[in-house]
């Protein structure tokens, strides 16, 4: 059934290898604009944020293992949840499932040789790493944000968190936001004028849908948190009384914006999970995917519904109610896209031919963890047990099956699937399912036992509890789960390690998948597609002809890509990308001195202007001539 | 499609390298970029009428700002749009007199802009520290003028390439793509105005 689009043996490979290579070196690191290299910079290092935000967790739960136990106290407590929430959220859940796997996948999947604007792309990455940077030396400084990872005002204002606390939070919000909303631009981008001749809408598998429809909720939600964001800077900085009451401001301002922004957000977590779901489940069941459309309507739905569950909740709730329930809300919201999704998922298991290999493991996890979270949402969402439970630590325990199950699961599963991809070597099989059983087994002793936490009274976000309230043996054991999932982490990360040097090769296809990433060798080569695809079907290489064709007569000696059109992707034009540079790195180290200035004084913002319209000029600027200068007839 | 070996093969040899217009790959990033920063002014813009509700007057015991200086730039944005088009017009010529002409232009506009802007600062009769009002103005021209400059600057280097053989191929589609932008800095700079010269007095 699958077959191999590119033709092996050619003379113009050389050729294409040298147009298309990345500088090498330290000072080429910083170069380097190619979307696998950037891709990768972006999974370890949310990656390694997880790890972080997780040692965190387990500072954590050791405090809380025993009554009154001494670990840390409750202003480090308070500094520890904001940051481990805000870390997961902002510094590993997005930039890992959206512009980790986004910025590697899309472009191979689209038949491309790189991403669209590579350089905004690369820029995106450094501030990205500079906002992480920047919140976690505010807690080893000791001067951690400790007002949740939603930082309301007025306890996140000038008046309650003196000090600069609250400015690292809001600036590491800015500086994600600005890096996930240069990926959307370059991914939506790629995705409407990269795709390969014949990859026409109706055809478009479902990951490129999903990264289309979250890049378009990026687009509309992260200017909020950006505007709000600053709004509390400037608050705290230079005066302005946006939230202030007694001149006018308001706090509810504050938390309108805010939820503008959060709710969108959990889709844009949560979309990339089901979007690996819709890749995965295929391949292991051996089968094109049942519902296909109605998939797609769903994904479209869930993206316009992250805004409409704000609409609703602005005019029928209200807001007081809303950030206790959060998480609930957004979750019930999506409950008909989702259930589809999931009926599409099963129906293609059940009349597939199952393979239960590691990743399609992890899928059956994903299944699990997150139907608990959608039961315990449901039982949320009934008034008179969310009185009992508000803000106990129930609600950790459901947001945490909400998000673990959403977004950890198929991110296990994703990374399974391509890291022999991306490293060439497969994964260890029996390495990988001590893992996965691990870190199943630990995760729902840990948050499992939450829930009888929280329907015992335990509150959320209290560092320690007395002896008389009689929690110490279910967080003994809640806490015992830390230690089975970090385990199964460090045997992932052995396993890994292991197989990039030793694993076994992988080839281009060791799945027999169907998208066009497996069309390229693994890992694949620094131009990605020796002769740009062409496409006839949903899953591009079962559905080729035995003789599909592929494109010619682009031009090897200088980077150039196929532009075709959004809706049939007919091809329009060529292309031709920028080279390698600096200035993408050094435009974000100018970005970053402005934003960490401008913490400390509001000049920050005016003098760091000048080097970064420097930088821009630098990055803008073009460098020699276009080896053949294209003339205006050819225009 | 031609038969190249036993293999078919569908040549896009004869295709244009640049392009103009909807199909250019920096068109639909430049939208997506309006698309953003119109979100932010749309936030703005809400958040003030919003602010709006929580004071009995409006604004909020002082007098609303001065226009002089805000109609006199208003119209000057109006000509503006003036070189905008034309520059966008010259571009797909490849003409490098005409458009460096055409890009001065509108940079001489930019500039006079911001000069205008300057006194429009000094004519709000608020104080972004005073209240709330006053923080929302401000913030409003602020962000404006953060646009108002990036495009000054963005026009005045594609200006300066205009000197050079560099002024080829995409960076043609790009003189273009820049007017774009500046229709979208005049069109946020009307609703501006409506907001803190027409609300602060009308509503
Ligand atoms: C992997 C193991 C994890 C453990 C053991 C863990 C544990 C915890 C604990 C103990 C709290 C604080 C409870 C409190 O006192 O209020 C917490 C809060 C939180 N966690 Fe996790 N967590 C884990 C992973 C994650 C992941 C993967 C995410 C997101 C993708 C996440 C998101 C959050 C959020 C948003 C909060 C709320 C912070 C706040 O109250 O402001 N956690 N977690």
């Amino acid at each position: 059934m699958s077959q191999q689009v590119a033709v092996p043996e050619s003379t113009r490979e050389p050729i294409l290898a040298r147009t298309w290579r990345q500088p090498g070196g330290f000072w080429g690191w910083f170069q380097n604009v190619h979307h696998t290299a950037i891709g990768v910079r972006f999974m370890v290092t949310a990656f390694i944020f997880f790890l972080l935000g997780g040692v965190l967790a387990a500072i954590m739960r050791w405090q809380l293992a025993t009554p009154e136990h001494g670990v840390i106290g409750p202003d480090l407590y308070n500094q520890i949840f904001t940051v481990h929430g805000s870390t997961m959220i902002f510094l590993f859940a997005v930039p890992m499932m959206f512009q980790g796997f986004g910025v590697y996948l899309v472009p191979l999947i689209c038949g491309t040789r790189n991403i669209a604007f590579p350089r905004l792309n690369a820029f995106s990455y450094y501030v990205y790493l500079v906002g992480g940077l920047l919140l976690w030396a505010g807690l080893l400084l000791r001067t951690g944000a400790d007002a949740g990872w939603f930082a309301y005002v007025p306890l996140s204002g000038p008046e309650f968190t003196p000090g600069k606390r609250s400015d690292f939070w809001a600036q590491m919000i800015t500086f994600t936001e600005v890096s996930a909303l240069g990926v959307a631009v370059s991914i939506a981008t790629t995705i409407l004028r990269y795709r390969a001749p014949g990859m026409t809408l109706n055809r478009m598998p479902l990951i490129l849908w999903e990264k289309l429809v979250i890049s378009m909720a990026v687009i509309f939600a992260m200017p909020a948190v950006m505007v709000v964001s600053y709004m509390l800077l400037m608050d705290r900085t230079i005066n302005t009384q946006f939230f202030n009451p007694a001149v006018g401001g308001d706090v509810l301002l504050y938390q309108h914006l805010f939820w503008f922004f959060g709710h969108p957000e959990v889709y844009i977590i949560f979309l990339p999970g089901t979007a690996i779901a819709s890749t995965v489940i295929p391949v292991f069941c051996r089968r094109h995917i049942f519902g296909y459309v109605p998939i797609v309507t769903s994904v479209v739905a869930t993206g316009i519904l992250g805004f409409g569950v704000w609409v609703h909740h602005m005019f029928a709730t209200g807001l007081p109610q809303m950030s206790e329930s959060f998480f609930t809300a957004a979750t019930l919201m999506i409950v008909i896209p989702t259930a589809v999704q999931f009926y599409c998922w099963m129906a293609t298991i059940w009349h597939g031919r199952l393979q239960l290999m590691l990743p399609m493991l992890w899928m059956f996890g994903f299944f699990f963890v997150f139907l608990i979270g959608g039961l315990s949402g449901v039982m949320l969402a009934s008034v008179p047990l969310n009185w009992q439970v508000h803000d106990t630590f129930f609600v950790v325990a459901h947001f945490h099956y909400v998000l673990i199950g959403g977004a950890l699961f198929p991110m296990f599963a994703g990374l399974y699937f391509w890291i022999p991809k991306i490293t060439g070597r497969m994964m260890n099989t029996l390495l990988g399912k001590v893992h996965f059983w691990l870190f199943f087994a630990g995760f729902n002793i840990t948050f499992f036992t939450m829930h009888f936490l929280g329907l015992r009274g335990m509150p959320r976000r209290v560092y320690t509890y007395g002896p008389e309230m009689h929690w110490e043996g279910l967080n003994l054991l809640a806490s015992s789960g830390v230690l089975l999932m970090a385990t199964g982490v460090i045997v992932f990360i052995v396993n890994f390690f292991h197989s990039k040097s030793r694993g076994r090769l992988a080839g281009p296809n060791p799945w027999g998948a169907g998208s066009l990433e497996w069309a390229v060798s693994s890992p694949p080569p620094a131009y990605n597609f020796l002769e740009l695809p062409t496409v006839n079907g949903r899953e591009p290489l079962w559905d080729a002809l035995p003789n599909q064709p592929v494109v010619t007569g682009l031009r090897d000696d200088i980077p150039e890509v196929l532009v075709t059109n959004s809706l049939d992707s007919e091809p329009q034009h060529r292309d031709e990308l920028p080279p390698a540079s600096i200035w993408p790195f050094l435009a974000a180290i100018a970005v970053s001195v402005a934003f960490i200035w401008s913490i400390f004084s509001p000049w920050g913002v005016a003098y760091g202007a000048i080097p970064v319209a420097a930088t821009l000029l630098g990055w803008l600027w073009p460098r020699g001539h276009s080896p053949s200068p294209r003339v205006p007839e050819e225009v | 499609m031609k038969q190249a070996g036993e293999r078919p093969v569908l040549d896009v040899s004869g295709l244009p390298s640049v392009a103009f217009g909807r199909s250019n790959t920096s068109w639909l990033g430049n939208v997506f970029y309006m698309l953003i920063e119109g979100t932010m002014f749309a936030l703005l813009f809400a958040s003030y009428f919003y602010l709006r509700t929580r004071s009995s007057s409006w604004p909020p015991f002082q007098s609303p700002p001065y226009a002089v200086y805000g109609i006199a730039n208003a119209l000057l944005f109006a000509f503006s749009l003036i070189p905008a088009r034309l520059a966008q017009r010259v571009a797909p010529s490849g003409d490098r007199q005409k458009i460096r002409l055409a890009l001065l232009g509108l940079g001489a506009f930019a500039v006079a802009n911001l000069v205008l802007r300057g006194f429009e600062l000094t004519s709000l009769n608020c104080r972004w520290y005073e209240n709330a009002y006053g923080s929302i103005l401000w913030s409003l021209v602020g962000l404006h003028t953060g646009h108002l400059i990036t495009e000054l600057v963005e026009t005045m280097s594609l200006a300066g390439v205009s000197f050079t053989r560099s002024m080829e191929g995409t960076r043609l589609a790009d003189v273009a793509i820049n007017s774009d932008y500046w229709y979208f800095v005049v069109v946020t700079a009307f609703l501006m105005d409506v907001i803190v010269y027409g609300t602060t007095r009308f509503l």
